[in-house]
């Protein structure tokens, strides 16, 4: 991961952006998602993706990824998205990125709300939240859940992710 | 396949080959084998020590190594560098898929007599010239004699013992998605085809690999699993395994990392017709990650 060249008032509205350009019915569950501060000398935003799979097997759906969206050149963004090892392996590997409504910046620590696909199809499903930090560790939470989400779903994260919470 | 006419090189198939068990081990170890987009380098080591990933006994020269694209075209090494116990080399991954790096060798090597005097083809030292042709030659009673071609072998001799040998190593590195191309048998030697793919491996799910022999499965190859980083544990953790009789072979791993994995089969169908035994080894380093 690298420095995140976003800027402040571009983080502040991302995830006004982010439920804005998926704006999803009523009914669509939403996730939250706990980035925690960390006390370091050398602090930068984690790489996060969250990602579906039904819980009897099949592909991985990804639902959001945040990486360094704008860094170009020799070194681009999209370098790192390997760090997230487990994501990339699950079809990360396979997609085109950007992607319309799914990929975004890095955010900063704070809790941000994502809406689940509205199209799901019934049926149970675990909710993958992978984070991986430049100089910092790796982590990934599952929350199982089922569509049409009632009950909701929570667990937490030790180290690069806090809470992360479908309802 | 090349001809190989490096010593140190042949130094170490001889001893691979001697006995799986031998400690001398050549290996190639990659900085990562999963990059993402394809615009990338790996940078590579290549040595032959006993450790893994250790380099503490011999360079491997990049001179032999050959770099095969996903799209079937031949890559190339930059930067490469030999060093006191290591060589490096720096690949460019400039096309998604899977890479395959690494060297194929093959060769003869043997005895047999002339006028009761035992000769040698292959191995090391310094060729004496053939039998007759400028002669023995030794001096002191010093080295054996010694012949570097088949085709040196007179016509008078005796006791012709050759084994032919074949020996590929390989590390892949995948950019994005990962693909089977570079995986396709040639139906010559000890092959594998991945069940498992080597560049997707974890370290709580199994590895499975098909081992091929002549492009058919081969039941009761012999494979050596080794992970690296033995000085940092109480034992190397190395496993001694074998096919089953559809030629799969099944790998749990102990812990996530690089493993060093060398197969070896032997048989009598070489190629060369004055030999009588054929032996051949494959050996791969690959990355197992964590869950």
């Amino acid at each position: 991961m690298t420095t995140s060249k976003v800027m402040p008032a571009l983080s502040l509205m991302a995830p006004a952006l982010v439920a804005g350009t998926m704006a999803a019915p009523a009914a669509a569950a939403t996730v939250s998602i706990t980035i925690p501060r960390v006390n370091v000398a050398e602090y930068h935003r984690p790489y996060v993706v969250g990602w579906l799979e039904p819980a009897a097997g099949g592909a991985a759906r990804t639902v959001f990824v945040w990486y360094d969206v704008k860094k170009a050149g020799r070194e681009s963004g999209t370098k790192w998205l390997a760090d997230l090892r487990t994501w990339w392996r699950k079809g990360g590997r396979s997609m085109q990125l950007p992607a319309d409504g799914l990929s975004g910046a890095t955010r900063a620590p704070g809790t941000y709300q994502v809406p689940l696909p509205a199209n799901l199809a019934p049926g149970d499903y675990v909710l993958k939240v992978e984070a991986a930090r430049e100089t910092g560790g790796r982590e990934l939470v599952s929350v199982p859940i089922s569509v049409p989400v009632k009950k909701g779903g929570s667990a937490s994260g030790s180290s690069e992710l806090g809470a992360v919470t479908v309802r | 396949m090349r001809r190989n006419h490096i010593l140190i090189a042949s130094a170490a198939v001889a001893a691979v080959l001697a006995s799986p068990a031998s400690a001398h081990r050549q290996w190639l170890l990659p900085s990562t084998t999963t990059v993402a987009g394809a615009d990338e380098y790996v940078t590579v080591d290549a040595a032959v020590s006993n450790d893994l990933f250790y380099p503490d006994h011999f360079p491997m020269s990049p001179d032999q190594v050959t770099v095969w694209a996903p799209d079937g075209s031949v890559g190339k090494l930059e930067n490469p560098a030999t060093g006191r116990y290591r060589s490096t080399f720096d690949v460019k991954i400039d096309k998604p898929g899977t890479w395959k790096i690494g060297t194929q060798r093959s060769g003869v090597m043997g005895t047999f007599k002339v006028n009761g005097e035992e000769w040698r083809l292959g191995g090391r030292g310094r060729p004496m010239g053939a039998p007759g042709a400028g002669g023995p030659g030794a001096q002191g009673g010093a080295p054996a004699r010694r012949v570097e071609n088949v085709a040196d072998i007179p016509a008078n001799a005796t006791d012709v013992k050759l084994v032919e040998t074949l020996a590929a190593n390989y590390i892949y590195v995948t950019a994005d998605a990962p693909t089977k191309t570079v995986f396709t048998a040639t139906g010559k030697g000890l092959e594998i085809e991945p069940i498992t793919h080597p560049d997707e491996l974890v370290s709580n799910e199994e590895g499975q690999f098909r081992f091929l022999v002549d492009g058919k499965p081969a039941a009761g190859v012999k494979v050596t699993v080794v992970p690296g980083s033995k000085k940092y544990r109480e034992a190397e953790q190395a496993q001694e395994l074998t096919t089953g009789a559809d030629g799969v072979l099944h790998v749990k791993w102990p812990v996530a990392g690089m493993y060093w994995i060398n197969a070896s089969a032997a048989d009598a169908k070489p190629s060369e017709k004055r030999a009588s035994e054929r032996r051949m080894s494959y050996t791969a380093t690959v990355e197992v990650v964590a869950p």
